[in-house]
């Protein structure tokens, strides 16, 4: 490796950061010029921390060979670099429905002291506006003109009949009846197509030059190259993807304000934007419940592998008890708990969201109390392992301390098991959240969660004519998710296993 | 010739494609007659085992390939067979045995159901007669109690025992060639002398012929009808046993008779090949053994030396041409930069152990209570003067690793003193002791699990340093890293690599380097040259023997090598399960051992020498469990000379002369 290498990989590591830092402050900026008042969630400032903690590691990665050659060989994967596009599209929709903030009530003559209206809202909600706004009455179906259940229409010339009512909003462009919905939508369709063809090819020719300046290749090689398949980072993959994103935008942006493309429940809310507003929560559950739960892991399982003794038999006890108990019974007494004592302080939260928000925070908790044994165990062998290595007797006849010999010999040797366990988890969470939302001791009702969305459709699914659409919107948002998620996995696992390295 | 069995003939074995194509086993040609014991010598990494895996065409795939070449046995080509075809060759014409005899036996199997696999499948025995076969193949090969052994799984046998038993398996095929790969590298000594006496015997009765691969010198000449050497994919090498240990021909042989430590080389540095063995990852342009060799010349570089033979001695180089200059016209290679070498603090304490005992309590039953003791060692006295080495011999398993640690105070002894000077290491507790651990340092075997793979080497040297609070600012410190590489014969520019970019030799000399970073006064040597080839052991020795000389450091050196002991202690202890058995200074042990297990112990190492005429006394049974040792003399079931007494009380030490001591009823 060599020095250059060392620069090059910190200065885009630098450039990151910059970048972001630069991001928050225009956000900040922005607020304060349009006269919105930031509100910080204790969810969000969590999350803005694993940002930065997820940079620092980055920048420490970097610097180390033994980090920074697996995850050179993440790149490498063609199934790993599609799924990170996908990973990257949630996790942005997720940090856009993170910036939470009041805007200002209507102006009001009189007062000289801005007020703020009690909605908090945040960046994705502003951006969804045309589609969060459209509310209808109750259900209807995907792309519907008219409502889903026959209702008593009053007619204008007084008589009243039972039909299908036109929807307020549902495709409120065509005429009173709806018709030529079908035509309407394929037209749109190609249209979306077309834009994302045309924003696609634009961000692909950059890439090419990009790339062809890099390998100093004519332009013409390298599309060769790209479309073929031939060049070292899996790019036609990659690209491919993207252009999916895209074409996932663009048809939101033509359809999405126009008709509604998962329906909507009950109360006329839009499903689509429902499904979207809980990528928040998936993600906020599948990392912050690492994040809780992984000082506890590495601490302890180090600490109990390491002295073995008193100290492994009292973690060991700990951990053992404490998976002994069924999960769904604690998690459901943390829950209940809190409900209590939010009860009795009702006036410590401003706002509904506040209280939500921490009723999150308290599961990603609970999450965590119960899953970090697992990991405990496995690091707790591991030390047990490495403490019989040469390198750490030999550290230790040379008289170093206990904290630094585990701190220096041990942790960076398990590293690559915490890494594998963070990714691995993350899908098993978010799974895990939709469990307990369906079973009722998940997060508050009021928010949005793929769990909760699921937990109503028990409901519909009943009724008759059946009512299919949250729970699709719900399977296809949390699959594609999950499955992005466990082939990530799977290709970071396989790029840190030192057997398949020893392989290729 | 129509005795020979096997025909090697232009044998290439590549991994890899492109530029990165290793050349494991490159152009390699060789016979193997009937009956014969054919040997082929070679360094780690040479390409021998992939010789034997081509053979049998067990190449890992799809990395490797077979490049060209033939493989006939008997006329028949192996390489051009059908895979059906071929498994019957494996097993039943060529059989193998492999070095590991942990691994290579399937654990949740009997072994007679391991060896009745191989008879279904090639004798078509069934049943009884299996059974029958079974039992005869375990007693042929030495297993006392065939019939009750053959209901055990591999778990409940000792490691020779296994080995035994592999060659079992390979026999139930009645194998007209058996490979045997490093069949005791991983056995002790005497152990080893009786698993080798077993193959020689069975080749007699059999008369089949054996393709045995080492890098042992000694086991080559004890077993060997022809010997085959091989560099860097190559034969470079290849006669008869008596003209290859009468004449070697190759510089490189020669060099690696030069490189044997013995007794007679003591007051000399061991001869030692400069660099390393070249990466296979290239096409070579000229002889591979160039520039290593001392007697290299301008054709060597610029030409591929032809095979010249010679009265069945051929060999692969230039020299033997008949017009080369046959002087060494290099000069001697430097040895590492030594000269500016200072002791930093002067040695004057003596390390004195008294009655060590180390017992790990053995826990049963639901309360964990202490039911008995491992003593894996028992009382054990030694005294370390300053600036010399004391080395400390015996099988594994016998306590000598767990005396290291005791000193070190790694693990708490249960008795007895270790004293270094006036200091009493066994009270010292805490803060006083982690200052005191820079006095001794220990330098391990394992030259792949000594060093954190995570860290940097001049991060790795420098830790004793920080620990210690010595060397002062960064600047300081980092200039005595580089000083130290220096001084292990490395160049300061390696601080800045990770351990996993050196050889294991070149490993081996960090880890030194990190033992001298905190100036200690004694360093014990576990094992450390066993993990390496001869030629790279010379070089670890020089260095050991060079540092003693001009730093004064005492050494505690742990080995199984008699031949390393030879070269380079002034006083050796022979340990038997868990106590020094015989101790005194080394010439007198070694050429006149008393006790009956160090004579068996010094019979039983291989020697290249023929004429040494030692007779080889064959230890009968295995070294018993230190949990449950045997009553009185820990050595007399073992032991040909054990008396009644022998049965009853352990002996006592019996004063020979002077320096010479041993503990045996025979004195």
């Amino acid at each position: 490796m060599t020095v250059n290498g060392f620069l090059s990989h910190n200065r885009t590591v630098l450039y990151t950061a910059m970048a972001l830092l630069a991001v928050a402050l225009c956000l900040l900026l922005i607020m304060l010029v349009a006269g919105l008042k930031p509100v910080y969630l204790w969810t969000d400032l969590l999350i803005y921390l694993l940002l930065v903690i997820a940079m620092l590691f980055a920048a420490y990665a970097s610097q180390h060979e033994h980090l920074r050659s697996p995850w050179l060989r993440v790149r490498h994967s063609r199934l790993g670099m599609m799924s990170v596009v996908i990973l990257l599209a949630y996790v942005a929709i997720g940090l856009l429905d993170s910036v939470h903030f009041r805007p200002p009530a209507a102006h009001q003559e009189r007062s000289t002291a801005t007020t703020y209206t009690g909605e908090v809202l945040t960046i994705l909600d502003v951006l969804l506006q045309p589609i969060s706004s459209r509310v209808e009455r109750t259900y209807s179906a995907p792309f519907a003109t008219h409502a889903y259940t026959k209702e008593t229409i009053e007619r204008p010339d007084g008589t009243q009949v039972r039909d299908f009512p036109r929807l307020e909003f549902g495709g409120a462009h065509l005429g009173t009846q709806g018709e030529g919905a079908a035509r309407d939508i394929a037209v749109n369709v190609v249209i979306a197509v077309l834009a994302a063809l045309v924003i696609w090819a634009v961000h692909a020719y950059v890439i090419v030059l990009v790339l062809a300046g890099k390998h100093k290749t004519m332009v013409r090689d390298q599309v060769r190259a790209v479309a073929g398949g031939r060049t070292e980072l899996p790019w036609r993959e990659i690209m491919l993807t993207v252009f999916l994103v895209i074409l996932a935008v663009t048809l939101t942006v033509q359809l999405g304000a126009k008709y509604h493309i998962f329906g909507t429940d009950k109360v006329g809310q839009d499903v689509y934007f429902q499904a979207l507003k809980s990528i928040r929560t998936g993600l906020v559950i599948g990392t912050l419940t690492t994040l809780i739960m992984l000082p506890f892991a590495v601490l302890f399982g180090i600490m109990a592998g390491y002295f073995r003794g008193w100290i492994d038999d009292v973690i060991q006890y700990v951990y053992t008890t404490l998976n002994s108990i069924p999960g769904i019974l604690l998690i459901a007494a943390a829950v209940l708990l809190l409900q209590v004592y939010m009860e009795r302080n009702a006036d410590a939260f401003n706002t509904t969201l506040e209280r939500n928000d921490l009723k999150l925070l308290f599961l990603c908790m609970i999450l965590g109390i119960t899953s970090w044994t697992g990991l405990c165990r496995m690091l707790r062998g591991e030390s047990l392992k490495l403490r019989e290595m040469d390198y750490i007797t030999a550290a230790t006849a040379m008289g170093v301390r206990h904290m630094v010999i585990i701190t220096r010999h041990i942790l960076p040797n398990v590293m690559h098991i915490v890494l594998i366990a963070i990714v691995l988890d993350f899908s098993g969470l978010v799974l895990a959240e939709a469990v307990l939302s369906y079973v009722g001791i998940g997060v508050d009702p009021a928010m949005n969660s793929w769990g909760n969305m699921i937990n109503q459709a028990r409901f519909e699914m009943a009724r008759d004519p059946m009512v299919w659409w949250s729970l699709l919107a719900a399977f296809i948002f949390m699959f594609i998710l999950v499955l992005a998620a466990n082939l990530f996995s799977d290709a970071v696992r396989d790029a840190f296993d030192p057997r398949l390295r020893a392989r290729s | 010739m129509t005795d020979t069995l096997l025909r090697v003939q232009g044998l290439k074995t590549y991994f890899g494609s492109g530029a990165s194509t290793v050349r494991a086993v490159d152009d390699i040609s060789f016979d193997i007659r009937q009956g014969e014991t054919f040997a082929l010598l070679g360094e780690s990494g040479c390409g021998k085992s992939m010789t034997s895996l081509s053979i049998m065409r067990l190449v890992p795939q799809p990395a490797g390939r077979i490049e060209g070449g033939s493989v006939l046995l008997r006329g028949q080509d192996l390489l051009a067979l059908p895979e059906v075809a071929m498994r019957k060759v494996r097993g039943g014409r060529i059989a193998m045995i492999f070095q590991e005899p942990m691994t290579s036996l399937n654990p949740v199997m009997t072994i007679g159901n391991q060896i009745r696999e191989s008879l279904t499948l090639h004798k078509d025995l069934q049943g009884a007669a299996a059974d029958r076969r079974v039992v005869e193949l375990l007693d042929a090969v030495g297993i006392p109690d065939p019939q009750r052994r053959m209901q055990e799984y591999p778990h409940q046998l000792s490691g020779g025992m296994k080995q035994r038993v592999m060659i079992a398996m390979a026999l139930a095929g009645e194998p007209e060639l058996l490979i045997a790969d490093e069949p005791t590298t991983a056995l002790d000594v005497t152990i080893q002398a009786q698993v080798l006496d077993l193959l020689k015997k069975l080749q007699q009765d059999s008369g089949m012929s054996v393709l045995l691969i080492t890098h042992d010198l000694g086991v080559v000449s004890g077993m060997a009808d022809r010997v085959a050497v091989m560099y860097a994919g190559q034969i470079v090498e290849q006669a008869s046993r008596d003209e290859f240990f009468k004449e070697p021909k190759h510089p490189y042989s020669r060099k690696l008779f030069e490189s044997l430590p013995d007794m007679n080389k003591r007051e000399q540095q061991l001869a030692v090949m400069r660099g390393s063995v070249p990466s296979l990852a290239q096409e070579f342009s000229g002889c591979r053994f160039e520039p290593r060799c001392d007697f290299a010349w301008s054709r060597c570089a610029e030409q591929v030396p032809a095979w010249v033979e010679v009265k069945d001695h051929g060999a692969r180089c230039h020299l033997l041409a008949g017009d080369a200059p046959l002087t060494s016209n290099t000069p001697k290679p430097a040895e590492a930069e030594l000269a500016d070498l200072r002791p930093r603090r002067q040695v004057d304490e003596a390390l004195t152990v008294n009655d060590l005992a180390v017992h790990f309590p053995i826990h049963r039953g639901l309360f964990k209570r202490v039911v008995g003791h491992v003593k894996a060692v028992d009382g054990v006295s030694l005294v370390i003067p300053p600036g010399k080495t004391v080395a400390l011999v015996g099988e594994s398993g016998c306590g000598k690793t767990t005396v290291a640690k005791g000193v070190l105070q790694l693990i708490r002894p249960s008795a007895g003193a270790v004293q270094f000077g006036a200091l009493d290491l066994m009270q010292l507790k805490g803060e006083t002791l982690r200052q005191h651990r820079r006095d001794m340092q220990i330098i391990f075997q394992d030259p792949f699990s000594s060093m954190n793979p995570r860290m940097l080497v001049r991060s790795i040297i420098e830790e004793g340093m920080v620990a210690q609070d010595l060397g002062g600012s960064a600047q300081e410190r980092e200039r005595r890293v580089d000083e130290l590489l220096r001084q292990v014969g490395l160049s300061p520019e390696s601080k800045y690599r990770y351990p996993h970019e050196f050889s294991g030799g070149q490993r081996q000399r960090i880890c030194i380097a990190r033992a001298l970073a905190v100036d200690p006064k004694l360093i014990i040597c576990d094992e450390p040259t066993s993990a390496l080839d001869v030629s790279v052991q010379a070089q670890i020795l020089n260095l050991l023997k060079k540092l003693q000389e001009r730093l004064g450091i005492s050494y505690l050196f742990i080995t199984h090598n008699i031949s390393v002991v030879e070269y380079l202690a002034h006083e050796v202890a022979v340990m038997y399960l868990g106590r020094i058995v015989e101790q005194g200074e080394v010439r007198q042990v070694l050429n006149d051992p008393k006790h009956p297990y160090t004579r068996a112990l010094l019979s039983a190492v291989p020697s290249i020498d023929e004429k040494s005429g030692r007779e080889v006394v064959y230890l009968q049974g295995e070294l018993p469990s230190p949990s449950n040792p045997p009553q009185g003399c820990h050595f007399h079931p073992r032991c040909a000379q054990a008396q009644d007494k022998c049965r009853g009380t352990y002996p006592e030490f019996v004063n020979l002369s002077d320096k010479q001591k041993v503990r045996c009823f025979l004195y």
